[in-house]
């Protein structure tokens, strides 16, 4: 069948059934029982729109474990702006804070405005106009929610970043695999690779512009680099047996990789502007799944030098490495917070393989969430949230883990399996 | 113990040749996507490369040559390995020694060896024991004989699972070293 159509005919028909399928879907399994109430008013002369913003700003905030936005239907009025709210209807209804807002819209330019208020205070937090075009509604409402985030956690908002992740379909010789980015909250996914073979561990440069992983697509592992807005692509390495792991270094300018070409796979660093290659590694132990610090003075891999994976932190410029995991026989895929402070990572447990966090400076190792499978581990970018790929119902997909672990759901794809997500940088 | 560029080639060059009868055919495509934010724009396709897939065909060294026992590729191409094991079973060593007799007498022949894992654990860590469980049998075939020039080891960890499900048994399925002639 395929050999009738023309590749430019059969690129096509991929690229639409892309776009209907490959979106994920979120389901929360477990709220944060401490999460703070909010009520988001829907946004007022927002019905004819598109997207319905104060629900997709409730959505991201509840996500986040942080938030337990209010139930519409238990609103007792709507008010679209603060002259409009009586303090007193909220409060009996526990609600900490209040969003509310407006849209107007001519042609193609829609204005949003909204205003943040403090129940308990009685104030004004904050009150912000944004605008939109009618194709970036969503990304309009991720940057509100942004912005409350930020207002009442603190932290830096991570719901306008993106994710990465590989879908699969089909068994054997008849898998077929795709390379894809969405937004945060799984929706606007677009294809970056489709192919016969594997591909696997996606990195995002620290510049959000690019991507590297690694295909099998020439039937052998290779390290490829894609600039995601061109969609050209450069082949980096592909030595003979593993080319694997790829990670970028924090100024862009290297990248970490899992090598065999020497033996059993060791680590060693790229410099991509030269393609100078510089191994970090030498053993007779496996090494790889490679991460950087965040201030790019140190790498951390997995090891099985102990007879069991653990993970291992090594300084640039030193030979040596200090063991870092005790807890428990298999510990790999590391990854630190964005503070430098936290380790994620795959801990098997009691009850099979888990996200779990390990305090750097206390050693001590929590596990978090309730998965068996869970695999591929990646932190946001301001730290709150963790993404990992697991197994529902006999399916791959992806879970998402609040730090804490007190917040957990799923994003599992309309069909086929979905896994090896990688969280983006900060976008904008 | 490495394999020569030229002996890749030739790998290739040989598995293609195995596979030109097999209808199976692919590509790949590049997407591009527009600037971060930009809403509704789809991917243009580009095909990039083409490849055929396919395995445990037959060679052009094999077919129509006779029905000597070592002029056939041995039936039996999959061989399995307990939980975190690289360690040749002594039920699969009848298995490597006629794939190490059909070698021989076949010099010319390349074979890949596939290393796959079970799903637990991580990705790259899966890769680098589907590596390890394909080098074990590389080096039993060496001892037996065979010029390194035949073997290439290829790991695919995880990533082509035989059987999906989660049973024990299912596991045990996907631990395995494929020869790929």
């Amino acid at each position: 069948m395929r050999n009738l159509m023309t590749p430019w005919l059969f690129a096509i028909l991929m690229m639409f059934s892309a776009l209907a399928q490959a979106d994920l879907t979120i389901d929360i399994t477990r709220g944060n029982e401490q999460a703070t109430p909010i009520a988001v008013v829907p946004f007022a002369g927002g019905e004819g729109l598109s997207e319905d913003l104060a629900q997709i700003v409730a959505d991201d905030l509840e996500r986040s474990g942080y938030f337990t936005p209010l139930a519409r239907s238990a609103m007792f009025t709507q008010p679209s702006s603060r002259d409009q709210v009586t303090y007193g209807d909220w409060k009996a209804l526990n609600t900490r804070y209040l969003a509310v807002g407006q849209v107007n819209q001519n042609g193609n330019n829609i204005t949003i405005r909204y205003e943040l208020l403090n129940i308990g205070g009685e104030s004004l937090m904050l009150e912000e106009t944004v605008n939109a075009s009618p194709t970036a509604l969503r990304a309009a409402a991720h940057r509100i929610s942004d912005r409350i985030f930020e207002e009442i956690t603190g932290i830096r908002g991570a719901f306008s970043t993106r994710i990465a992740y590989v879908t699969s379909s089909g068994l054997g010789d008849n898998t077929r695999y795709g390379l894809y980015i969405a937004d945060a909250d799984g929706r606007n996914s677009q294809e970056i690779l489709s192919s016969d073979e594997p591909v696997m561990s996606p990195a995002w440069s620290p510049d959000g512009k690019k991507l590297a992983y690694v295909s099998f697509e020439t039937q052998r592992p290779a390290i490829y680099v894609q600039d995601l807005a061109s969609g050209r692509r450069a082949k980096l390495t592909s030595f003979e047996g593993l080319n694997s792991a790829p990670a970028w270094s924090p100024d862009g300018r290297k990248l970490a990789m899992a090598l065999s070409k020497d033996g059993q796979p060791d680590i060693y660093l790229m410099d991509i502007g030269s393609g100078n290659l510089q191994r970090l590694t030498d053993g007779g132990s496996i090494e790889t799944e490679p991460s950087w610090s965040p201030d790019g003075r140190s790498l951390i891999y997995t090891s099985d030098r102990s007879g069991g994976p653990q993970v291992y932190r090594q300084m640039l410029g030193d030979s040596s490495a200090e063991r870092l995991t005790y807890t428990g026989g298999y510990n790999a895929r590391g990854q630190f917070s964005p503070d430098g402070e936290q380790l994620f990572l795959i801990h098997r447990g009691n009850r099979g393989y888990k996200v779990a966090r390990q305090d750097l400076s206390s050693g001590r190792l929590v596990e978090l969430g309730d998965s068996r499978f869970a695999e591929s581990p990646s932190v946001a970018p301001n730290g709150t949230m963790v993404i990992f790929a697991t197994q529902r119902n006999g399916k791959g997909v992806l879970g998402a883990v609040s730090a804490d672990g007190r917040a957990s759901f799923f994003l599992p794809a309309a069909q086929g399996d979905v896994r090896d997500p990688a969280w983006s940088p900060f976008l904008n | 113990m490495r394999l020569k560029p030229y002996v890749r080639s030739l790998t290739i060059a040989l598995s293609l040749v195995a596979i030109a009868g097999c209808s199976s055919t692919g590509g790949t495509q590049g997407g591009t996507s527009s600037g971060a934010g930009g809403a509704g724009a789809g991917g243009t396709g580009t095909s990039t490369s083409g490849y055929g897939s396919g395995q445990a065909g037959s060679t052009g060294v094999s077919s129509g040559a006779g029905q000597m026992a070592d002029s056939r590729i041995p039936d039996v191409r999959t061989i399995y390995f307990a939980f975190d094991s690289d360690t040749i079973r002594p039920e699969f060593q009848s298995v490597l020694e006629a794939h190490a007799r059909y070698l021989r007498a076949n010099p010319g022949t390349q074979v890949i060896l596939q290393g796959h894992t079970d799903k637990r654990g991580t990705r790259e860590y899966n890769l680098a024991l589907g590596e390890r469980r394909a080098n074990s049998v590389k080096r039993y075939l060496d001892v037996q004989g065979v010029s390194p020039s035949q073997l290439e080891v290829v790991s695919y960890g995880e990533e082509r699972p035989a059987v999906r499900g989660n049973t024990e048994e299912d596991f045990a399925r996907n631990r395995r070293v494929v020869f790929a002639y």
